[in-house]
């Protein structure tokens, strides 16, 4: 760890003349690989950005072929938010929430240029980029970019996510909840907002 | 489905062949004025301020305190019917002799008529209104908005609360000249009290009727409504 010079995060080493099949690696590189090749995205579409992220996920442009073809409506569910379009500061406290949400590992991407930006609006009624609320880790230019370059946006992601290390807690770190602020959720009130969730009796309630 | 289509008159005051034309040749100003504006003259002697006609639309500026009376008349008369209220907005001109214009959109569906209302409001007084909720029931969320963009008060109005902006908004009206257009306060001053807001803060009680079934609500919710959790404070 550290300073130490990394070895090659691809390697995989196999032997096919034996009988057993087996495959040595490194387990980095294993849990990094399921994960980039399964993101799951949470969409949080609210102008024309929405448009070209449709356009992504449907059959032309495939989202699919990245292992992104499951869209995931509940937070809970979902490895990346990807905000398309122009979030005003309605909506803050509300995709701030959504963040909050979503489990661990999570990832997001900042869709055009006004999620990023604020782009041309800038008004009093409009939050000039979603890193103001939520880190961010790619950002994805264009007005609204076409399907080509949120694909080249998720490649990016998918290759940031390859190359992190599972003793890097660092990445995972998050403030922790603190009940006497007004951002605090209590598990009560995830429950109700999580009301309609997953398709199982035992899924619908948050930890006690 | 066999036979030959047949207009559909369902409610009209017009005969059943009397097909909409859509007008042409128009003037920019004159021609012919909504019935309306000279049976209001002879009913409503003094509420009337003037009648214009621009571009083959009757714009009839009414004395603001009787705007009730008048757009009550409006809608029950038999022969006017505004069964619809389209819009209710305002004006704020640049020219700060000018006053505030209110503006109400009405239509005339049995008649496939058009009219617009006007309201003068000098700058010196409290800008107030009646509301014409009693009369159109729509016109809960659109003078919400008017308030809440202009800050024109809709007297008799059952929940005058911003619309489009949360509640807790300081900064004022929106669509005034005087509003800068990026806010009054600094990016992290705006962004800070806009996420201090209860997400969930966007409907009132009367909005849920959950307010007649109060009791029967889960112990937790009640006390969580008892405590103020609506207005996110």
């Amino acid at each position: 760890m550290g300073l130490a010079s990394r070895p090659d995060a691809r390697t995989v080493s196999y032997e096919p003349q034996g009988n057993e099949g087996w495959v040595a690696t490194r387990l980095d590189f294993l849990v990094n690989w399921g994960r980039a090749n399964s993101l799951w995205p949470m969409p949080f579409g609210t102008a024309c950005c929405a448009i070209e992220f449709m356009a992504t996920a449907a059959s032309r442009f495939d989202l699919a072929r990245f292992g992104m073809e499951r869209m995931s409506f509940s937070p809970r569910q979902a490895d990346v938010l990807i905000c398309a379009g122009r979030v005003p500061f309605k909506l803050a406290p509300i995709i701030r929430r959504i963040w909050q949400q979503m489990p661990q590992p999570k990832w997001c991407i900042s869709m055009g240029a006004c999620a990023s930006t604020g782009g041309m609006f800038d008004n009093y009624a409009v939050v000039q980029g979603i890193d103001t609320i939520i880190p961010v880790d790619v950002y994805v230019p264009g007005c609204p970019p076409r399907p080509e370059g949120l694909i080249y946006g998720i490649r990016m992601l998918q290759e940031k996510v390859l190359n992190e290390r599972r003793m890097d807690n660092r990445l995972r770190d998050e403030m922790s909840p603190d009940p006497s602020s007004q951002l605090y959720i209590s598990p009560a009130a995830i429950d109700e907002l999580g009301e309609p969730f997953g398709n199982s009796v035992h899924q619908t309630r948050s930890a006690p | 489905m066999t036979g030959k289509f047949e207009t559909v008159s369902a409610g009209s005051a017009l005969p059943a062949n009397d097909a909409p034309v859509t007008p042409h040749g128009i003037p920019h100003r004159g021609g012919a004025v909504n019935p309306a504006a000279a049976a209001l003259g002879a009913s409503f002697p003094g509420a009337i301020v003037r009648t214009e006609v621009v571009w083959g639309e009757t714009t009839i500026i009414v004395v603001p305190g009787r705007i009730l009376e008048v757009m009550q008349w409006l809608h029950d008369d038999p022969d006017q019917r505004y069964d619809f209220l389209s819009d209710v907005t305002a004006v704020e001109y640049r020219d700060l002799d000018r006053p505030v214009e209110v503006v109400w959109h009405l239509r005339s569906l049995p008649f496939r008529r058009f009219l617009r209302i006007k309201a003068q409001l000098p700058r010196n007084a409290p800008l107030q209104v009646p509301s014409v909720w009693s009369i159109w029931k729509s016109a809960d969320w659109i003078e919400r908005e008017c308030y809440d963009m202009f800050g024109i008060r809709f007297v008799g109005h059952p929940d005058l609360r911003r619309i489009l902006m949360w509640e807790q908004y300081k900064e004022g009206y929106p669509l005034r000249k005087d509003f800068p257009l990026r806010g009054r306060f600094s990016r992290s001053e705006q962004l800070r009290q806009a996420l201090v807001q209860n997400p969930e803060a966007k409907y009132s009680m009367e909005e849920l009727s959950i307010a007649d079934a109060f009791e029967d609500l889960p112990e937790d919710m009640r006390r969580r409504i008892g405590s103020g959790e609506r207005t996110g404070e």
